[in-house]
């Protein structure tokens, strides 16, 4: 396994977007949804991505994370050129080398938190022995060690959104993608959970895209992009 | 896989309308199937319990047994043709017999066959005049050791010495005894069929070492083609609607298993789109299409496997309590196993129209990533 500074690629940039451009056909329309969108994100830097709605922000996280594919430019995500990766490439750079962690938290509802971790190995070459022990870390780290066995449906909002954190940590990698992660919680659960965001982005030295509405989190990020229209403008 | 097992373990509630009703599929496809391998077994034991290769019908009868005479001409052709062992005259009536301890007007159905050449269960050597052997269903009319029957308007008495099984014959009960027994019962009570010294209704033909390989086209030149010879499973499919009987039940049961592909593809399809923000998250974060449909059919042939399983302890107890002579329910090991494996295929065909919407389950939907 990787350490996140080593994943980071010889550039020693977890993320280098170049010129991305994407693109929808919409009927017999196109909408340009990222236009020309230079990015980059160096090894542990947090970075808060902010727009309006439908500003593209969204369609960038999701190109970065290799769950898009750009009509043009390249992206290169811990040294690995995934522009042209097919779908199965994609896939498994998905499984291997980032996290994801969703604005609806989407545990597993039936599986406890410490299986909710234990999902990342399952869909994997299994790691057996050496992935538990790193679930039972990552939930000793996050102060969920006593709610291992818990269903997702016994657990607070802020300790789901603490299990989602881990799940996405389980394959160490390099860059973490958070989609709004503070949008279903309250104001004192948000800037926990914002806190907890930085605390274990910054101890792991871990890159980190935040998708974000929410003001607390630009103060938290090293640095705020803001994008509108597809493009980005500060 | 795991993920798959565990849903299961841990939502069974989720799973049960579509074990249940896979689980009613499963009782009515072995049911279906055990109703009509006791019909066959019930029309063609006579035939099946058979210690032969061949039986050889007169041509002008058109493969029936009750209209065939062979003669003792043609007998002697048929034992000269080489690669034929041995040769047996059978013969058969169908009477109604009466038994002891039952009503005058409660007529046992049974059939009579004379026979040379033993079939399995008999002895090598047919009983003595007016002895029979009984199918041992013909028990449930009362019929013991030592029940002297009387067939037919002629009263004809046989004396039973003896049981057999699985040799019913057009859903009757049968007894066997000597070509003479026979001849005598048909005479006496069927005068339209009377029968002369050494006629019998067919030949029963055991083959030599080198097997049955053109021996009926050899009998039917050596006879002039006076005589037809079947194999034993074509014998059985010429028998009185034992084709339609077979071909009713498996169009039944044809139409049993598309129900079952149905209710498994609804099921699944319904299932797949509940889990579709599911399949999103867990694409997102690097599983494949492949294992999750994997997990789909896995839920699914587990989902079979326990229907079938309640299926078959469902006919094994039917069948025991079912009285014999009743309904013609027949739970045999091969006809279980079978509509086990169909209904686990069935499921698998099922589930793989949930296929397409498991592969078009977009991972960027998971966090919102396309328009």
């Amino acid at each position: 396994m990787t350490t996140p500074a080593e994943s980071a690629g010889s550039s020693g940039h977890a993320l280098e977007m170049r010129g991305i451009t994407k693109i929808y056909e919409v009927g017999d329309d196109e909408v340009v949804a990222v236009d020309h969108v230079d990015l980059i994100v160096a090894s542990q830097e947090i970075v808060a991505l902010v727009g309006p709605s439908g500003s593209g922000k969204t369609t960038l996280c999701s190109i970065a994370g290799g769950l898009l594919s750009p009509t043009d430019g390249s992206v290169v995500v811990a040294g690995q050129e995934i522009s042209g990766y097919s779908g199965r490439q994609l896939t498994e750079f998905r499984r291997a080398s980032v996290g994801f962690v969703f604005q609806t938290v989407n545990l597993i509802p039936f599986l406890t938190a410490r299986e909710n971790l234990l999902v990342v190995d399952e869909i994997g070459p299994r790691l057996g022995r050496a992935a538990r022990d790193r679930a039972d870390q990552l939930l000793s780290e996050l102060g969920l060690a006593d709610r291992a066995a818990n269903l997702p449906a016994q657990l607070s909002g802020g300790q789901k959104q603490r299990v989602a954190i881990g799940r996405a940590l389980m394959n160490d990698p390099g860059l973490v993608l958070f989609d709004e992660p503070t949008s279903a919680l309250d104001s004192s659960l948000g800037d926990q959970v914002v806190h907890l965001i930085r605390d274990e982005m910054k101890a792991r030295g871990t890159a980190a895209i935040i998708v974000t509405h929410d003001d607390r989190i630009t103060h938290y990020a090293d640095r705020t992009v803001t994008i509108e229209d597809g493009r980005i403008t500060g | 896989m795991t993920l798959a097992l565990r849903e299961m373990r841990r939502r069974p509630g989720r799973f049960a309308i579509a074990t249940v009703i896979l689980t009613l599929i499963a009782i009515l496809l072995m049911f279906l199937g055990g109703l009509l391998d006791g019909l066959v077994a019930s029309s063609t034991g006579a035939f099946r319990s058979q210690q032969a290769d061949l039986l050889v019908y007169s041509t002008s009868s058109r493969n029936s047994l009750e209209r065939s005479r062979i003669t003792p001409e043609v007998r002697q052709q048929v034992e000269t043709v080489p690669g034929v062992a041995r040769v047996g005259g059978l013969g058969s009536v169908q009477l109604g017999g009466r038994v002891p301890g039952r009503g005058p007007r409660d007529l046992v159905p049974t059939v009579l066959f004379g026979y040379e050449l033993a079939s399995r269960g008999l002895p090598a050597m047919p009983p003595a005049m007016g002895t029979v052997y009984a199918d041992d269903s013909l028990r449930a009319s009362n019929v013991t050791i030592g029940t002297t029957i009387h067939l037919g308007p002629a009263r004809s008495a046989v004396t039973v010495a003896g049981f057999v099984s699985d040799t019913r014959y057009s859903g009757q009960g049968t007894l066997w005894g000597s070509l003479d027994t026979w001849r005598q019962v048909l005479n006496a009570n069927r005068p339209d069929a009377r029968v002369g010294p050494g006629v019998v209704q067919a030949l029963v033909v055991r083959s030599g070492p080198g097997g049955t390989t053109g021996l009926p086209a050899r009998i039917g030149q050596a006879t002039g083609g006076a005589a037809t010879a079947l194999t034993i499973a074509q014998a059985i499919d010429a028998l009185p609607g034992v084709a339609q009987q077979r071909s009713v039940f498996n169009q039944i049961i044809g139409v049993t298993v598309v129900i079952a592909v149905v209710v498994v593809a609804l099921f699944f399809a319904l299932l797949t789109v509940e889990r579709t923000a599911l399949y999103g998250v867990l694409k997102a974060i690097g599983s494949s299409s492949r294992t999750l449909f994997a997990g789909v059919v896995l839920q699914a042939v587990i989902v079979a496997l326990i229907a079938s399983l309640i299926g078959i302890v469902a006919s094994l107890v039917l069948d025991a309590l079912i009285p014999p002579g009743t309904i013609p329910f027949v739970a045999t090991p091969v006809r279980l196993a079978a509509s086990a494996v169909i209904l686990v295929v069935a499921a698998v065909i099922g589930c793989t129209f949930s296929l397409r919407r498991v592969l078009r389950i977009d991972p960027a939907a998971a966090i919102g990533g396309t328009p």
